[in-house]
């Protein structure tokens, strides 16, 4: 409202615009609190968790509260001598007590996990603290360093002064195949031993294929179902939307009665004699059938995109594209394909960002070979209970999930997604 | 699509080829769920056509596996069907009300930060199922609800509500306003507005999204996996063990039973579909 008309007043003498924004202010906490419900759950059991998921992750307060004297002592340690003899004595005050609550076993592991060796060495503190061998009338470093000659070693003792930081991102290594060394520097693990590397890369490269596969059977498929008379197209779209709507159990299971060596696919193969009867290929527990099985069960979610998209484009593009006098094949690379680019990265994003979190179909149909990350942090989780490690690497997921979507956001925009 | 009589050849053989393609992928995506039908009928215990299935022997064709589904001893299906479907049918309850109070806030134009709030929201729909699965099963152990039918059914509606917040703000998009504005200036308080008014105009949205989040809860074993007891067995849970120990003919028999289960669903969502439009006045 421009200053130089004279206030407009409601009827009760409230300038129009005070009463306008006030109305206006309700109405948005109305629209707020509508939401609120919902926004407060999901952050609750949702959000809040995933935080949580991080904090345990990086999460390293154990030895820190085990060891709170030794560690003030240690700060004013250089480093590079053996430690002082008030170190010494704050670890042997420290020990004490582990030991009265029978804790020192856990110590021994997380040290040993640090440094090889701990796990021997604490054994031996240990038996001496038990009968009392240690005199605190005298030096505590002389004593405790008689005990075994890796107590003499200031490599153990920078060890200990390693785990003092109530966080780690050794996990995250972990997660990378990389740790920390002894003098602090990132390593890699030897070559034979980079597991995750080797899963990463399969579940990009399993993410990535059977997104492209999708590509290549869906969007002929999506066109068909767009240009076809509606009574044709609405038959075929059942073929579509039923697998959709099914089980994704159910399409597994179905997959494996026809990929196993006495399967349909294997007999037809056998008919039509592209293989021997005694030869019949193993195409489940291998990639194959983890390709098979993800690409058709992950087809509808890029075919229905692609078809909502197609839907709109008006058909007399084409053809007066080919009246201008391109062929067939221009008017469609040139008109066509250009304005199926959403429905493209909707599809895309969506069998992608499936594909890179899968684990029931993987863990079926894959056998050793068919493993992803995915099955990793389950792993991690059930078997191991590293919790902290698989919420690591569930974070590490997750962060290159946001990624894909933060690119296409840039690329297509996330309001072109549609379902069915 | 017939093609018109001056077509060249090459135009003819590639419009051939392509709708060959497109048989194929037809074929491809539907006929795994047909295999799984006459093999649950399967007299014997192996899971492959026998010589009699061939020949349509009717001795090779029986009811065994239903009834091992049904009567069988130590079968766990009927505890997993009634536990599938209660955690079902509250999670389904549970995301439509949070979804459709959210997707009305969501719609409004007076609604602040709404892009941020609606990532928020429809996040569980995009984080791999793992990870939810994971931060989920952290929650539930942190507050006692492990292990329990409140969990499951909680965790479900984490998973259910984005669903029926895409569909019913879709629904919302071609909403005419002006008549609840009309009820309101006819005296009707704004809870009555929205059970006379907005409710039955959204109605088919909401149902369709009450429809994916019930799918979702039926089907989901993932988060599952982490929360579930013995007590808390549901039908994915049964057949993804199923399924990992040995491929049993009466998993076929439940299979089939799912195929009917979700043919149903497709029919009703579909009918939801265009009833939709029809009311939204979008003609196609």
């Amino acid at each position: 409202m421009s200053s130089e008309t004279q206030q407009i007043l409601t009827t009760d003498g409230i300038p129009l615009s005070v009463s306008l924004k006030k109305a206006e202010r309700k109405n948005k906490i109305k629209a707020f609190l509508l939401v609120v419900p919902l926004l407060l759950f999901l952050i609750i059991t949702y959000i809040l968790p995933i935080g949580d998921m991080f904090m345990r992750s990086i999460d390293d307060k154990m030895v820190t509260n085990m060891l709170p004297k030794t560690f003030t002592a240690m700060e004013k340690w250089d480093g590079k001598e053996m430690p002082p003899e008030e170190v010494f004595a704050g670890f042997y005050s420290d020990f004490k007590i582990l030991v009265q609550n029978k804790e020192h076993g856990k110590l021994a592991q997380r040290l040993n996990k640090e440094k090889n060796g701990f796990n021997s060495i604490i054994k031996k503190l240990f038996r001496q603290v038990q009968r009392n061998k240690i005199d605190e009338g005298q030096s505590i470093k002389e004593q405790i360093m008689k005990v075994h000659k890796r107590w003499r070693d200031v490599e153990y003792w920078q060890a200990i002064k390693r785990t003092a930081p109530p966080y780690t991102t050794a996990k995250y290594l972990k997660g990378m195949d990389m740790y920390y060394g002894p003098d602090g520097n990132i390593m890699q693990v030897e070559e034979d031993r980079r597991i995750h590397r080797i899963l990463w890369l399969r579940t990009l490269e399993i993410a990535f294929f059977v997104t492209l596969f999708s590509f290549l059977m869906g969007y002929p498929i999506a066109h068909l179902l767009a240009t076809l008379p509606m009574k044709y197209s609405n038959l075929l779209m059942i073929c579509v939307l039923l697998p959709f709507w099914t089980s994704l159990l159910v399409r597994t299971a179905s997959w494996m009665i026809l990929l196993q060596q006495q399967g349909i696919v294997n007999d037809f193969f056998v008919m039509i004699g592209l293989v021997a009867d005694d030869n019949r290929p193993e195409m489940m527990y291998n990639k194959v059938g983890t390709y098979v099985a993800m690409t058709q069960i992950l087809l509808p979610f890029m075919v229905l995109p692609l078809y909502s998209v197609m839907k709109t484009i008006s058909p007399s593009l084409m053809r007066a594209g080919k009246s201008l006098g391109g062929t067939p094949f221009i008017a469609f690379w040139k008109i066509y394909f250009p304005l199926t680019i959403p429905g493209i990265g909707a599809g895309c994003l969506l069998v992608f960002i499936l594909a890179i979190g899968y684990y029931i179909t993987p863990a079926l149909v894959g056998g050793a070979s068919g493993t992803l990350i995915s099955n990793q942090i389950a792993y991690h989780m059930k078997t191991t209970l590293d919790w902290s490690f698989a919420s690591a690497m569930g974070l590490m997921l997750l962060t290159g999930v946001l990624v894909v979507y933060w690119v296409y956001n840039k690329l297509v925009g996330v309001d072109n997604i549609k379902l069915g | 699509m017939a093609l018109p009589k001056y077509t060249e050849t090459r135009y003819r053989v590639w419009h051939y080829s392509y709708l060959f393609i497109c048989a194929c992928v037809f074929i491809f995506l539907i006929a795994p769920l047909f295999v799984i039908f006459p093999l649950s009928f399967n007299a014997e215990e192996f899971l492959v056509f026998s010589e009699g299935m061939k020949n349509l022997d009717p001795d090779a064709f029986s009811l065994r596996w239903y009834k091992d589904m049904i009567y069988g001893t130590k079968n766990p299906w009927g505890l997993a069907a009634k536990n599938s479907f209660i955690i079902a049918i509250f999670a389904t309850i549970g995301s439509i009300i949070l979804g459709t109070l959210a997707a009305l806030g969501l719609s409004s134009r007076y609604m602040p930060y709404k892009g941020i709030i609606m990532a928020t929201l429809i996040s569980p729909m995009i984080v791999p199922l793992i990870i939810s699965g994971v931060a989920i099963f952290f929650f539930m152990a942190k507050a006692g609800l492990a292990a329990t039918h409140t969990g499951i059914v909680l965790a479900h509606i984490i998973l259910g509500t984005p669903f029926v917040v895409i569909t019913v703000t879709a629904t919302l998009t071609g909403f005419d306003h002006s008549v609840t504005r009309a009820a309101s200036s006819l005296g009707s308080n704004p809870v009555n507005t929205f059970m006379k008014i907005t409710l039955p105009l959204i109605l088919p949205g909401v149902i369709s999204g009450g429809l994916f989040a019930f799918v979702t809860s039926f089907d989901e074993v993932v988060v599952v996996l982490f929360l579930a007891g013995l007590e808390n067995t549901t039908i994915p849970i049964q057949m993804w063990t199923g399924l990992r120990e040995q491929l049993s003919p009466t998993i076929l028999a439940v299979a089939t039973c799912l195929i009917i289960l979700s043919t149903l669903i497709l029919v009703s969502a579909e009918l939801l579909r265009r009833r939709s439009e029809r009311l939204r006045g979008i003609n196609r």
